[in-house]
């Protein structure tokens, strides 16, 4: 128990002595750095599957800090969802960091790419793991400044217009965020999620409360790109390079915006059917509007950034539900759209690697020279726009048919166009870049390099074999410790306060 | 209570500021502001009437407010010294500081 539990502190530490280390190393020992991203990595890969089959036998791990177990120090806090997150985040950090071996090499300096990818990676575990309000705002800032770093990696005029509009966005809804938290802290007297949770639990519904709650919308929704606040998530995501990108849109949008609002809202405040409605309804916009963006597009990575909205909106509108069968598809879309949009994103890195450009209007033809990206590209998007065998169309299945069942028939309706638009968007990518004759002026290219291959084909198998996690006895063990967090929301505090005092 | 009304004030100027201004400069300046105003807001959630503090203590002050204050100080300086730099770079690529000139994503 104390071992499982002391363990937890390596999720920040792993990531966070990997950056460190890179940045003293610097220039001096440039060839170490990517092997010691995808050490970092493999490592905290490792320690997620560990501790998550921990928690799965032994409940919720608790690490405290400070003095005997007192209230008042930060804690980490790992269950069921947090688990899943963590896991996620450092599969996709590995996977990301083995394909971006061969893919910086178009950068230079690349070792301060290493580190910044490190940087964020520490802040998405702070964020998951966190068990204090306050801790979790400091995370979300550290994985946001690396981001914003990120986004201006290429140091060209775009890259920094999308990094500014995205640091200015995000700084004003962080200073939201933290209106909330100082209502928070004067309402409740303490910064601890299990605590504010008990505090909320007693005193009913209250004024401040659904002020807080307003607010903290606001500064989560800006972070998840949901509609009224994504405008700047088409700017952002294409200008980073191709493996941040994928970063960004598979796990981030997803870390940052998808489960904080997950644990504040049900675990922390409690949701009713107010904050629910908000949700769906969010919900239903981003996912239509969202694929309405896309389908205009003929900037690859721009196309696939407007359909991450989308995505989004799907999810949100499974939590919004609040029945078991939506909050199980919403998880597992989680998981079947971080691997289906990660793997497109690096497609369109590889197309860019190979061809110079990420126009459709100039591209055609690639599935002659490019087999390997060919195949992954139709594999992501028959996963990502919900075609049968793949995973992503089981996740959604589940949406569609908790919305059906919760009586929303007209959200399922949206739920099923904004798919067959996913569809055709996605196919655009498709039909004007890898089929049809291949272009002159193209003839030399080559298919891009062994680890970038590797990564994509790996995502690829995870979206064949994405559905394999709905069968009972694999479900057990992934994703139903997830849904069962945000089904029986009050658990959350009885099971953390316990291990106080 | 004027105290927090003044400081809503404040917040809504630096809100102005970062939505209605052209300069990077000066958004960035108000952007700073709503930070100061969020962070004075974090402090005086310390004072309370009928808490239960140190009985050392003169007036009743919670002590961890100032705490967090100063950590979302330093957050709030990390991403100012970010922003500077993105506006030094803009202003090397694209000659200005007008955001309305700064526009190629826009189709």
């Amino acid at each position: 128990m104390m071992l499982g539990s002391n363990l937890l502190c390596l999720f920040i530490v792993i990531p966070f002595a990997g950056g460190f280390l890179i940045t003293l190393m610097g220039d001096r020992n440039q060839k170490l750095a990517p092997y010691l991203a995808m050490g970092a990595a493999l490592g905290q890969l490792l320690t997620a599957v560990g501790l998550a089959v921990v928690t799965n036998r032994q409940g919720v791990l608790v690490y405290c800090t400070g003095i005997g177990k007192s209230l008042v120090g930060i804690s980490l806090v790992l269950d069921g969802l947090s688990a899943f997150m963590s896991i996620i985040v450092s599969l996709m950090a590995f996977l990301i960091a083995v394909y971006s071996l061969n893919y910086i090499g178009r950068f230079t300096s690349t070792w301060k790419f290493y580190a910044l990818f490190l940087f964020m990676v520490a802040g998405m575990n702070g964020v998951i793991m966190t068990g204090d309000i306050f801790n979790l705002y400091v995370f979300l800032e550290i994985a946001s400044v690396a981001s914003i770093a990120l986004i201006a990696f290429g140091v060209e005029r775009h890259e920094f217009e999308a990094a500014f509009k995205y640091a200015i966005m995000n700084i004003v809804g962080s200073c939201f965020m933290l209106l909330a938290i100082a209502l928070l802290y004067g309402f409740t007297s303490t910064l601890n999620m299990a605590q504010i949770a008990y505090v909320f639990a007693h005193s009913g519904r209250t004024n401040i409360g659904m002020m807080i709650s307003v607010l903290f919308i606001m500064g989560f929704g800006l972070k998840a790109a949901l509609v009224p606040f994504h405008a700047w998530l088409p700017d952002a995501h294409p200008s980073a390079p191709a493996p941040v990108s994928a970063m960004l849109s598979g796990v981030l949008i997803k870390a940052l915006g998808f489960y904080t609002i997950c644990r504040f809202f049900y675990n922390v405040v409690g949701v009713g059917p107010d904050i629910l409605n908000v949700f769906m309804l969010l919900g239903v916009i981003s996912m239509v509007i969202g694929v309405l963006l896309a389908i205009g597009q003929w900037d690859i990575k721009r196309l696939l950034a407007c359909s991450s909205i989308s995505q989004m909106g799907y999810i949100f509108l499974g939590i919004g539900l609040g029945t078991p069968l939506g909050i199980l598809g919403a998880i597992f879309h989680v998981f079947n759209q971080s691997i289906g949009k990660s793997l497109l994103f690096l497609n369109a890195g590889a197309v860019e690697y190979a061809t110079g450009t990420r126009d459709l209007k100039k591209l055609g033809g690639l599935g002659h020279k490019m087999p390997v990206t060919s195949v992954t590209q139709f594999i992501g998007a028959m996963s990502v726009s919900g075609v049968p065998p793949f995973g992503g169309f089981w996740s959604k299945l589940l949406i569609i048919i908790a919305a059906v069942q919760a009586g929303r028939i007209g959200y399922a309706a949206w739920a099923v166009v904004a798919s067959l638009l996913t569809l055709g968007a996605l196919m655009k990518v498709v039909r004007y870049g890898f089929s049809g004759p291949l272009r002159p002026e193209f003839a030399h290219i080559r298919e891009v390099p062994i680890f970038m291959r590797l990564s994509m084909e790996v995502l690829a198998l995870g979206c064949v074999l994405g559905g394999m996690f709905l069968i009972p006895g694999i479900r057990e063990l992934f994703l139903n410790p997830a849904v069962n967090v945000i089904l029986h929301g009050n658990n959350y505090m009885h099971l953390v306060l316990k291990h106080f005092i | 209570m004027m105290v927090y009304g003044l400081c809503l004030i404040f917040f809504g100027l630096g809100l102005f500021c970062v939505l209605r201004k052209r300069n990077i400069i000066k958004i960035i300046i108000g952007v700073v502001i709503t930070q100061y105003a969020v962070s004075l807001f974090f402090v005086l959630m310390s004072y309370r009437d009928m808490s239960n503090v140190p009985n050392h203590a003169e007036v009743p002050v919670d002590p961890i407010p100032q705490a967090v204050v100063m950590t979302s100080i330093v957050v709030g300086l990390a991403l100012v010294v970010v922003l500077i730099a993105l506006a030094m770079r803009i202003y090397e690529k694209y000659g200005t500081f007008d955001i309305t000139q700064i526009k190629d994503l826009r189709e």
